[in-house]
């Protein structure tokens, strides 16, 4: 059954000015986000995993057009979204919601619950004033608070009630896609379950449609249909979430994973570990931009960029941003040296 | 076992705030074995970090440490006076924090910093310590060190300034070294080199480490030795292969099934419900009474004590104490049910 593309991303640029010298000149640029494309299809979660400064955030926050981006496409239901004035882009965000990382930052204190959910109806014209007390406290129930919540301010919650305002606010217009952003990042692990319990069961009933955006690989793991893997700038690896975990090609995918520590004392450990840190955005490492730390990197990586393609060997819609996918898999191609530690 | 060189033994520490006096940690006892990890594991809260501010006494000034003992190969570092302290702080006993940018000093270069350590402690001269300086960043694996010591932290990645970090708390040879969620703010990838590292130093030097982390999957990894906290005590300790196997206590199953993980796939995640309690209002008996699916009226009423099985693991529920009230085997978070011992 071929699902309905809801999001289409393509060929997204975002790129940051710096300012400098003696007149605040642009003298160079931030390259957040440089050149990506990828699809999202309707009921689906799709997470962009990578660390620090590899643009996920900054994919998310461009899509909903919080940052204009500099270049590309974002076709969410048949409309560019890069295109529209900024009225209709208004009218659109009712579609597209964002829950943030800290829920300390994202509500306004001087606001109660209810106002919060309130204000955000009264933008989007969603209900007649008089249906909305009806409407938040159901939306306060569907996400685990209780009605008599709704007059409190956000300060008499902890964080993880908090998030779940922040996620009852977000439903609280009808949308079809929620970008989570690092959403249950700052909760600890006991309430990050009934976090991502809640999206999951929340996803089944109103037919959501999630962009996760994550480093938690474990969280990604448990959430995700599909994996978008980001590093500097570019997307590396993308696939099916199983084709990710199980079955990953692009090197730093593999590196990503295996440096993550696994909750099994008896796991054999052997982590590849990557010299150096990520390379900066503002002046990316030429060719694959991945070639300053990877083990495999050729002359051919620090000349040609790779393109995101599928090899041999690869499931459908499982594609990889290497030169040497296939070289590596045989054996051809082999590491510099023998980066694997146990520790 | 090996010998101890740290144990602590029914640890207090409150701090006096407007709304009443902050059971932050409230008789909490571990030992650390001479050159072993033991990790210490809580979320939010637990006052896992306050334990380890608590034996270094480098508590704000509205924390006192109200009972207890902290021994270091057998002397109590509670009753030492400031100055003896201070000798031993970053010499026999280093620490390490979270965030290396608030712990480093802005205004001096990395050199500047490591020296101070080895001036106070060892008595070397400017010189001496600054070409010791250079041999430490080399040690933590920090490249052309020669021009690295006379950087500021601003200009070093947040991998390079945890390894500066570890560089100074390692400069005196320390036979023990607290890292307080050393990795947390780092990336995987660094946080593989910076955990590596550890590691490594640890094997060569002989130092036991007492790490401190919210993370299970680090835990699983680095420690030899675990103690979960809950609430401002311990509620469980064992070695790390026992605590993952067989976890106890109702609290540390609870966690390990709501942990989402990165190596296998899982249905549904089984949270604990409800929130940690405020430690101002903390639930009479068993702390983790109100979110147990087990709870009964014994843990509703009397704290247990940590019950030890002999083989010098200890859990702190009534469950596996004669007194248990309730079935023989218990169901705690659905699927199997833990069986009393």
């Amino acid at each position: 059954m071929e699902k309905k593309e809801l999001l289409v991303v393509d060929g997204l640029k975002q790129y940051f000015p710096i300012k400098g010298g003696f007149l605040g000149r642009t003298v160079n640029h931030v390259k957040a986000v440089d050149d990506i494309s990828f699809t999202i299809h309707e009921g689906e979660t799709v997470s962009i995993v990578g660390e620090s400064g590899c643009g996920k955030s900054t994919t998310g926050r461009a899509i909903l057009r919080l940052e204009e981006p500099t270049e590309g496409k974002v076709v969410f239901n048949g409309d560019d979204l890069t295109q529209l004035s900024k009225s209709d882009m208004r009218k659109h965000r009712k579609d597209l919601q964002i829950i943030f990382q800290d829920p300390y930052a994202s509500i306004n204190p001087r606001q109660t619950v209810s106002d919060v959910l309130d204000e955000a109806m009264t933008i989007q014209n969603v209900l007649p004033k008089r249906e909305r007390r009806q409407r938040i406290i159901e939306l306060l129930e569907t996400v685990g608070l209780n009605a008599a919540q709704a007059d409190r301010y956000p300060h008499e919650f902890s964080g993880g009630q908090r998030q779940r305002i922040g996620i009852a606010r977000a439903l609280s217009v009808n949308p079809k896609l929620i970008i989570c952003d690092e959403a249950v990042s700052a909760l600890d692990v006991s309430i990050q379950a009934q976090v991502l319990n809640l999206l999951d069961e929340l996803q089944e009933e109103y037919n959501l449609t999630y962009l996760f955006i994550s480093h938690d690989l474990g969280v990604v793991r448990h959430i995700s249909d599909r994996v978008i893997v980001m590093y500097v700038g570019k997307i590396v690896e993308i696939g099916d979430k199983h084709s990710i975990f199980d079955n990953p090609k692009h090197p730093y995918t593999k590196a990503l994973l295996s440096a993550i520590p696994v909750p099994d004392p008896d796991r054999e450990r052997n982590h590849i570990v990557l010299r150096g840190d990520v390379p900066s955005p503002i002046d990316p490492p030429s060719g694959c931009r991945f070639h300053t730390r990877c083990p495999f990197a050729q002359e051919k990586c620090r000349v040609d960029v790779p393109e995101l393609v599928r090899h041999e060997g690869m499931k459908d819609g499982h594609e990889a941003a290497c030169h040497f996918v296939e070289e590596i898999e045989r054996g051809e191609v082999k590491p510099r040296e023998l980066a694997v530690t146990a520790f | 076992m090996a010998e101890t060189i740290l144990d602590v033994r029914d640890l207090r520490t409150s701090f006096y705030t407007d709304e009443g006096e902050v059971k932050a940690v409230d008789g909490v006892s571990f030992s650390v074995p001479k050159g072993k990890t033991i990790g210490i594991v809580g979320e939010s809260g637990s006052g896992k970090s306050i334990t380890s501010l608590s034996i270094l006494r480098l508590l704000a000034s509205n924390g006192k440490v109200v009972g207890g003992e902290v021994r270091f190969k057998g002397d109590n570092l509670l009753a030492y006076s400031e100055k003896k302290m201070r000798g031993l702080r970053g010499n026999k006993i280093s620490m390490i924090f979270q965030e290396p940018m608030t712990s480093l000093n802005p205004v001096f270069t990395v050199g500047q910093q490591i020296s101070e350590t080895l001036i106070e402690h060892q008595g070397m001269s400017k010189k001496a310590a600054m070409a010791k300086s250079v041999d430490l960043l080399k040690l933590v694996g920090i490249p052309s060190p020669e021009k690295r010591v006379k950087q500021y932290p601003y200009e070093l990645s947040g991998g390079m300034r945890q390894r500066v970090m570890i560089a100074i708390a390692l400069a005196c040879n320390p036979e023990i070294l607290i890292a307080d969620e050393p990795t947390t703010a780092l990336d995987v990838t660094i946080q593989a080199q910076i955990l590596g590292l550890i590691r490594d130093l640890q094997q060569r030097m002989g130092m036991s480490v007492v790490l401190i982390t919210h993370d299970l999957g680090v835990v699983a990894e680095t420690c030899d030795y675990v103690a979960v906290m809950y609430a401002g005590q311990v509620v469980e300790y064992s070695d790390v292969r026992t605590l993952f196997r067989k976890p106890r206590h109702p609290y540390t199953i609870g966690l390990l099934k709501s942990l989402p993980r990165p190596d296998a796939d899982q249905e549904k995640l089984v949270p604990i419900h409800g929130t940690v309690p405020s430690p101002l209002h903390m639930p009479v008996g068993c702390r983790f009474n109100p979110r147990c699916p087990a709870a009964t009226d014994l843990c509703r009423e009397q704290l247990p004590d940590l019950f030890d099985d002999g083989e010098g693991n200890q859990v702190r529920c009534w469950i596996y104490n004669e007194q248990w009230p309730g079935e023989k085997e218990v169901d705690v978070f659905g699927e199997e049910r833990i069986a009393r011992r």
